[in-house]
């Protein structure tokens, strides 16, 4: 089980509170509809009707925004932690 | 409602009641405030501030607080400044710097914001606060919670100028520095609200914080006499603000208080930060986020949650998107203080080299009337222009001294020409 999501508590109401799962995932995309296989509840809220994740919906692997890293194509390796963080706008104009 | 406001999603429209939340659990969209406004139009009228003090409070039927607030320090009211000779510098004739270096208490416009967070922190049971920041707002949080009776907690990126870490630091805000960039400190503290019951005000109380800053928009109507202009120019980091003078507009319109007229909102980034910019400018649906390398430190956020809105407001009003470079950005900040006698920050540079670039494109015409909206203290970031002006050597104190000084300077001059 190579891969950890970790769910933030306003998604934790369609995953029965379950804070993180662990996954085998190839990619952020792999991780991602493991996450929602597994809660299909959840799937609306991570992508809008076209199918792209949502654009108040910031995923990071590890450290880094997945926009840095070619999108939800990049790839996983084992450890890797995988973040869902509501976008919050700054502490400026 | 029971009340004459509330949260709603600003994607979904779905209402919240008022909470310390700041995005839509449905669809993880921010959430702002919404007033009934057929309830406020009955009670609110611009007679009632006739006799208040000139200072953000006069505004309060139009923010989110209580029944029984009172008003506590003095925020905003600050000047809006016939800007004549730098008019004339960049050939335009209507032009009115709105002056929130000297907003009080912490000089920055983030007074404003944070003066209605405390409110709702107050409201909601918090005993401490913090905040995300690239300084200003640090700064504003730590003053007006030591006045207001709060602990404070702010999350800053390791390597903010030393004069806002200072500014900080004296109200005896406690200060923890993150190694990471501001949208490094911004995702922890996302974190952070998830877990800790403190009124983190720009992340859970954030609907009610950016209420504030509206109120600058209701100042620029009322101080060009209860008008709208027809320009604004304002500085993006997150977005927010230039959405919240939108607001305030649109709401002074629909009190009644000023005539309807199509303002043209235009946002000004430094190249070295420009998602949203650069989102205008190459018509992309979605912004671009980047990794910030730029002086204005306080504009350095690379992915803006109210990005979305900016740019769509932007494209709406006919306005546009510009930025400029950091040796442009030293150059308004002198330009601005040689011509008008303010010295701003490097985003109030970046507002005043962007208006500059946006006069030249053609983009604001001279007959307008155009509001630049300056939003830091110069005294903040002396280091990005100190090098500028390096010190002079001391003379004595002696008649024929300063006598061979002027004769030096003479000769210094003639040679450069």
């Amino acid at each position: 089980m190579p891969v950890t999501i970790e769910i933030p508590t306003a998604f934790r109401r369609f995953t029965d509170g379950t804070p993180k799962i662990d996954c085998s995932a190839a990619t952020i995309a792999d991780a991602l509809n493991d996450l929602t296989t597994r809660f299909p509840a959840l799937s609306r809220h991570v992508r809008d009707e076209q199918g792209q994740i949502r654009q108040f919906l910031n995923v990071y692997l590890n450290e880094e925004d997945i926009r840095f890293l070619g999108g939800e194509g990049c790839t996983l390796k084992e450890g890797d932690r995988v973040l869902l963080v509501p976008s919050i706008a700054g502490g400026c104009v | 409602m029971s009340e004459t406001y509330q949260l709603g999603c600003r994607e979904c429209g779905k209402t919240w009641e008022n909470a310390p939340r700041s995005f839509c659990e449905d669809c993880f969209s921010p959430l702002e405030v919404i007033y009934d406004y057929d309830s406020l139009k009955k009670t609110v009228r611009r007679e009632n501030l006739v006799g208040r003090d000139f200072n953000m409070w006069r505004y309060a039927e139009m923010l989110p607080l209580s029944e029984d607030f009172v008003a506590p320090n003095a925020v905003g009211g600050t000047p809006l400044v016939a800007a004549r000779k730098l008019a004339a510098h960049w050939g335009i004739e209507n032009l009115y710097v709105k002056n929130d270096a000297v907003c009080f208490p912490s000089l920055s416009f983030k007074d404003r914001v944070v003066s209605t967070a405390l409110v709702a922190a107050r409201r909601f049971g918090f005993t401490t606060v913090g905040c995300s920041s690239t300084g200003n707002l640090a700064n504003a949080v730590a003053a007006q919670a030591a006045q207001r009776g709060f602990d404070a907690c702010v999350f800053i990126p390791a390597d903010l100028e030393p004069a806002k870490v200072l500014n900080t630091a004296v109200y005896g805000a406690r200060i923890v520095r993150i190694n990471g960039n501001y949208d490094h400190v911004n995702r922890l503290c996302a974190q952070i609200a998830d877990k800790f019951a403190w009124g983190l005000v720009n992340v859970n109380l954030r609907p009610y914080y950016s209420e504030g800053s509206k109120t600058q928009g209701y100042e620029i109507a009322e101080q060009l006499g209860w008008r709208l202009p027809d320009n604004v120019v304002v500085p993006m980091a997150g977005g927010s603000l230039i959405g919240k003078i939108a607001k305030a507009f649109k709401e002074l319109v629909i009190l009644g208080w000023v005539e309807p007229k199509p303002v043209k909102f235009f946002g000004a980034q430094a190249t070295g930060c420009s998602p949203i910019s650069d989102g205008v400018k190459r018509d992309l649906a979605r912004f671009e986020p980047q990794k910030p390398n730029t002086i204005a430190r306080s504009l350095a956020i690379g992915n803006p949650a109210d990005g979305p809105f900016a740019m769509k407001l932007i494209r709406e009003s006919g306005g546009w998107a510009e930025d400029i470079s950091d040796p442009e950005i030293v150059d308004a900040i002198k330009l601005l203080a040689q011509t008008e006698g303010i010295f701003t920050e490097t985003a109030g540079g970046v507002t005043a080299g962007v208006t500059q670039k946006l006069i030249q494109q053609g983009r604001i015409s001279p007959q307008e009337t155009t509001v630049v909206s300056i939003t830091g203290n110069g005294l903040k970031t002396t280091d990005a222009i100190a090098s500028e002006y390096p010190l002079t050597e001391a003379i004595a104190p002696r008649l024929d001294a300063f006598e061979a000084y002027l004769e030096s300077q003479f000769a210094v001059a003639a040679a450069a020409k």
